[in-house]
């Protein structure tokens, strides 16, 4: 059961059972609930892989994890500079988690600019790890320090410090092998994981084997990062410096075969998914951007379940190719971020026109223009909305979660085909980066996607319209005697022959915008976590569901009346929507943005709303969220 | 489903739509050409797919009875791109002017033509800005006066056959939109071959831009300014052939035939493996040279919505399409 600390409200949002001693062992062995590990260094450091080999050890060990890898955009920017720095964080678990935590409960920095970017964020009280030999005067000018900070007494006193000589300890654990010390210096990244397993009691089998498999080819490395793992672990066992070591227990999980999975990895899955759902090939098309270049990297490498990608001359180009696709008869998507949704606009616009069913994934990261290209934000929401000439209604979707991306993308071609139009799907670079623990599905356990091409020529309109869902039919070229042209220019109805009277502009756009409207009588509705009636309710979407449900669920245990609930369909809105919010005497929109959810709120329902938001490039952290609640509440 | 004629015609490809271009415009004679060729190619009426942009000549699948669709500004090419990788079977022809293929598509135009989809392009080049009324465009010649351009286009033009060379086009071609047969012929050419065709069409605008191409289509000068490009032969131009084209140095030059000889001419090698002498004649043109109209260029080349369906066949003779299997990639653990 999670407790949460009542003290910590505003600060620090923390689980604890206290020390358990473990007979047998010398040390004390103390169990925790969950865990925040940040590991910081230079971008050569390679933090990502060493976050990930965590990250996986955790998850296959049976804990819930959650992560966000935070990089720079630059490639290489100078060793050793602020601007070059990576860090990766986990949070770990024995229960259901929904964030990567707050504030981190452990350190590792492997450099000055690491320690100097990161430090901040470090829980009061919590454990530093750094590399003591990184701490020379040039890796110190570099970070700007004019001192060295491990011998600030404030840092010391404020943190449980262990500056350790990581370089040497590597250098002395791999000494007798043929290496370059070059190559052995590199190793220093396994010596530091090795450390956190053992404070961490974790085992080091997953990572060894993987060491083995990624240095197949290079027996030296591998063993020389294997010995660097395990001298790490017996370092942490030997020390006199550390004295506890913590356990985190697996937390329960449903039945099945799990693995872990990131927003971007997810969604490819999802949209080829969709297709093998139709029996459809995927034509994916797209042009290279940060945070969604990944969605093609996947899709690229499975032609042998007929993805066919397309790498795109431009944004737009990856538009038409999705138009074309689309009309050919593939499940065809595009994926892009922020500046290149902008680029897509008009065609978008035609896709809309010409209703046919397509999917575009818009990542968004920080903007405006080309912005934050490697930081979260959901600044684009108003965008999907409205972003486009003329009255242009589309669906819009917003995964809740790295693997909710999956059904997102799956959800998206169902409705695209089902109401025959263009469905955008607002990702976000956290999603996109962020990894959690997924419960693998079967194929078989997905319910198909229907897809029908009329070729019964007989009465053939092609814009004649299916009565529940408005759609029209979708003929596709190759069926002989329904011939027929579409087009940007406006309809006449039913026909499609290109019209400007008044009475067909203002029947199509209105069939347009019910067309969309009608997506609303297929969606589940809005569901509450938490009283049906309270004075306040939370209402979040898209990546800020972890930290809004985890916040208010800990205040619910608390006693605080107030609920929670999530969007994940942003146009149109839940049928129930309106008659939720009107149960609560205020409604609380945590959001990455100015507010744009909340303006669409006020707009549509005439409710009073409470926006809280923020542009900082990072996502919320639940004690902020709670903080706010709570301010509200009071 | 009806049943279909055997063979189709002219008329089949008509749809029931009313032709809305100006009377005399030079688009009514492409038209007529592209329904006349269309059903002689044997290709089912229903693979056929006309996409075009914005513009006059944009208009153009309205009035083909075939599938097809009127896209936005400058972007059929990445419509017709996503078509053929859907669907490689079809035929797919893309209708697109000077502006919407050399200014604000010319991006996707030189890109369609580098990968070497397998679409034929049609451009219809007036020199003008038709549909917007009467604007200069990027293939306007320099003083030329427009509502944009009142005290002559200051700008330099761009030849489409020049950029279609560099943007290494297998197949690039010139006629002349009153030369039927001529016409006829080269859409022919360039609907049998395989990869990205350019045709580009010098298309009289009766309205903005009349007479732009008159040294061309005028009954008394058109053989003295014409050279008819034939592989494999000599180039020949004038009345009776009396002139031809000689190769000095770098320099192509005009040359009686008596005099210089025939074995002396330049002769015409569209197959030639480098674009140097299609880059030679598309710098042809008034006033000191005849303008080539014909094939410039018609290469194999490996055509991209086939390596496309190749790699995809290729994969999937070498591993099972197994999505189950797919999820299962990397670190899994089991719950019971």
């Amino acid at each position: 059961m999670i407790r949460c600390d009542s003290r910590h409200i505003s600060q620090q949002w923390f689980y604890t059972t206290g020390p358990v001693p473990v007979t047998g062992r010398a040390r004390v062995i103390e169990s925790l609930q969950q865990a925040t590990i940040l590991f910081c260094g230079d971008s050569g450091d390679g933090m990502q892989l060493t976050g990930n080999q965590l990250t996986a050890t955790s998850a296959v060990y049976g804990n819930d994890v959650s992560t966000l890898p935070d990089y720079p955009s630059e490639i290489r920017a100078p060793a050793g500079s602020l601007a070059g720095v990576s860090a990766f964080q986990l949070h770990f678990a024995s229960h259901e988690i929904h964030t990567p935590g707050d504030h981190p409960d452990v350190l590792v920095a492997m450099n000055p600019a690491s320690l100097k970017v990161y430090l901040p964020r470090l829980q009061p009280g919590g454990v530093l790890i750094v590399d003591r030999d990184a701490f020379a005067t040039r890796g110190l000018a570099r970070a700007g320090y004019d001192s060295n900070p491990l011998d600030d007494p404030a840092i010391a006193s404020r943190y449980r410090l262990h500056a350790v000589p990581l370089l040497t300890l590597t250098q002395q654990a791999l000494e007798g092998l043929d290496l370059k010390r070059s190559a052995k210096a590199r190793c220093k990244n396994f010596f530091a994981l090795g450390l956190v397993y053992w404070l961490y009691d974790r085992p080091l089998q997953q990572s060894l084997d993987w060491i083995g498999q990624k240095f197949a080819r290079s027996p030296d490395v591998a063993e020389a990062n294997r010995l660097a793992l395990q001298a790490g672990f017996h370092y942490g066992e030997t020390s006199e410096a550390f004295d506890v070591q913590w356990q985190v227990a697996p937390a329960p999980a449903s039945p099945g075969t799990w693995r872990t999975i990131n927003g971007n990895e997810a969604v490819a899955l999802g949209l080829l998914t969709a297709a093998r759902l139709a029996d459809k090939p995927l034509v994916y098309s797209s042009y290279p951007i940060t945070p969604a270049s990944e969605v093609l990297h996947h899709l690229a490498r499975w032609k042998h379940l007929d993805a066919r990608t397309i790498q795109a001359e431009d944004e737009i180009a990856a538009m038409g190719a999705t138009i074309g696709a689309a009309y050919g008869g593939a499940f065809a998507a595009t994926g892009t971020s922020g500046p290149g949704l902008c680029l897509k606009s008009e065609a978008i616009n035609l896709a809309i026109m010409l209703e046919l069913p397509l999917v575009i994934l818009n990542v968004q990261r920080g903007g405006p223009s080309t912005g934050l290209p490697t930081k979260t934000e959901q600044g684009d929401l108003l965008q999907a909305m409205y972003g486009r000439n003329g009255e242009s209604p589309l669906p819009v979707l917003a995964p809740a979660g790295p693997a909710d991306c999956f059904y997102v993308a799956i959800e998206a071609f169902r409705i695209a085909v089902r109401h025959m139009t263009p469905v955008l799907v607002l990702g976000e670079g956290l999603l996109a980066n962020s990894s959690e623990p997924w419960r693998i599905p079967a194929l078989r356990e997905l319910e198909p996607i229907d897809v029908r091409h009329p070729d019964d020529p007989v009465g053939f309109q092609p814009y004649s319209r299916e009565a529940g869902t408005l759609a029209r039919p979708w003929v596709v070229p190759g069926t002989p005697g329904m011939e027929h042209r579409l087009g940007g220019l406006e309809k006449q109805p039913g026909t499609g022959a290109v019209s400007y009277a008044p009475e067909d502009h203002a029947q199509m756009c209105a069939l347009r915008r019910d067309k969309v409207a009608r997506v609303a009588d297929f969606i589940p509705d809005l569901e509450v976590t938490g009283p049906a009636e309270a004075p306040l309710l939370v209402l979040s979407w898209g990546g800020t569901r972890g930290a809004a449900l985890t916040a208010i669920e800990c205040l619910q245990q608390q006693g605080r009346d107030v609920a929670h609930a999530h969007l994940r369909y942003l146009n149109p809105f839940p049928r129930n929507l309106g008659d939720v919010l009107k149960r609560y005497g205020t409604v609380m929109i945590p959001e990455l943005n100015h507010g744009q959810l909340a303006m669409l709120i006020r707009a549509t329902y005439l409710v009073e709303v409470v926006s809280f938001s923020r542009v900082g490039g990072r996502p919320f952290s639940i004690a902020e969220i709670g903080a706010r609640a709570g301010e509200l509440l009071a | 489903m009806t049943t279909r004629p055997a063979t189709l015609t002219r008329k089949d490809f008509a749809s029931d739509q009313d032709v809305r271009w100006c009377p005399g415009c030079g688009n009514n004679a492409i038209l007529a050409q592209v329904q006349k060729t269309l059903p002689e190619l044997g290709i089912p009426r229903e693979n056929i797919v006309m996409i075009s942009g914005i513009g006059c000549s944009s208009r153009f699948p309205y009035y083909m009875d075939t599938y097809g669709i009127h896209t936005i500004h400058g972007r059929a090419p990445t419509v017709a791109m996503g078509l053929k990788c859907a669907r490689p079977e079809l035929q797919v022809w893309v209708v697109t002017g000077d502006g919407d293929a050399l200014a604000i598509g010319g991006n996707h135009f030189s890109h369609a033509l580098r990968r070497n989809v397998d679409i034929n392009m049609l451009l219809f080049n007036n020199r003008i800005y038709g549909l917007t009324k009467g604007q200069y465009s990027p293939t306007t010649p320099p003083g030329i006066r427009t509502l944009s351009s009142p005290d002559g286009s200051i700008e330099n033009p761009v030849n489409p056959i020049g950029v279609a060379i560099g943007s290494e086009a297998s197949f690039i071609a010139r006629t002349v939109d009153v030369f039927q047969k001529h016409m006829a012929a080269v859409l022919r050419r360039a609907a049998e071959h395989r990869g990205a065709s350019l045709v580009e069409i010098a298309q009289n605008c009766i309205i903005f831009n009349d007479g732009a191409w008159a040294h061309l289509t005028d009954p008394d000068s058109r053989l003295e300014n014409v050279l008819y490009l034939e592989h494999g032969k000599p180039m020949r131009f004038g009345r009776q052939g009396e002139k031809g084209i000689r190769l000095n140095g770098l320099v192509p030059e005009v040359v009686e035939v008596a005099a210089a000889g025939e074995e002396n001419l330049l002769v015409h090698d569209e197959q030639a493996a480098e674009p140097t002498l299609a880059y030679l004649l598309s710098r042809m043109g008034p006033p000191d040279y005849p303008t080539p109209v014909g094939v410039f260029r018609a290469i194999d080349k490996p055509v991209y919505s086939r390596l496309l369906m190749e790699q995809v066949q290729g994969a999937q003779a070498r591993a099972e399409p197994d999505l189950d299997a797919l999820y299962r990639q990397g670190e899994t653990w089991d719950v019971t």
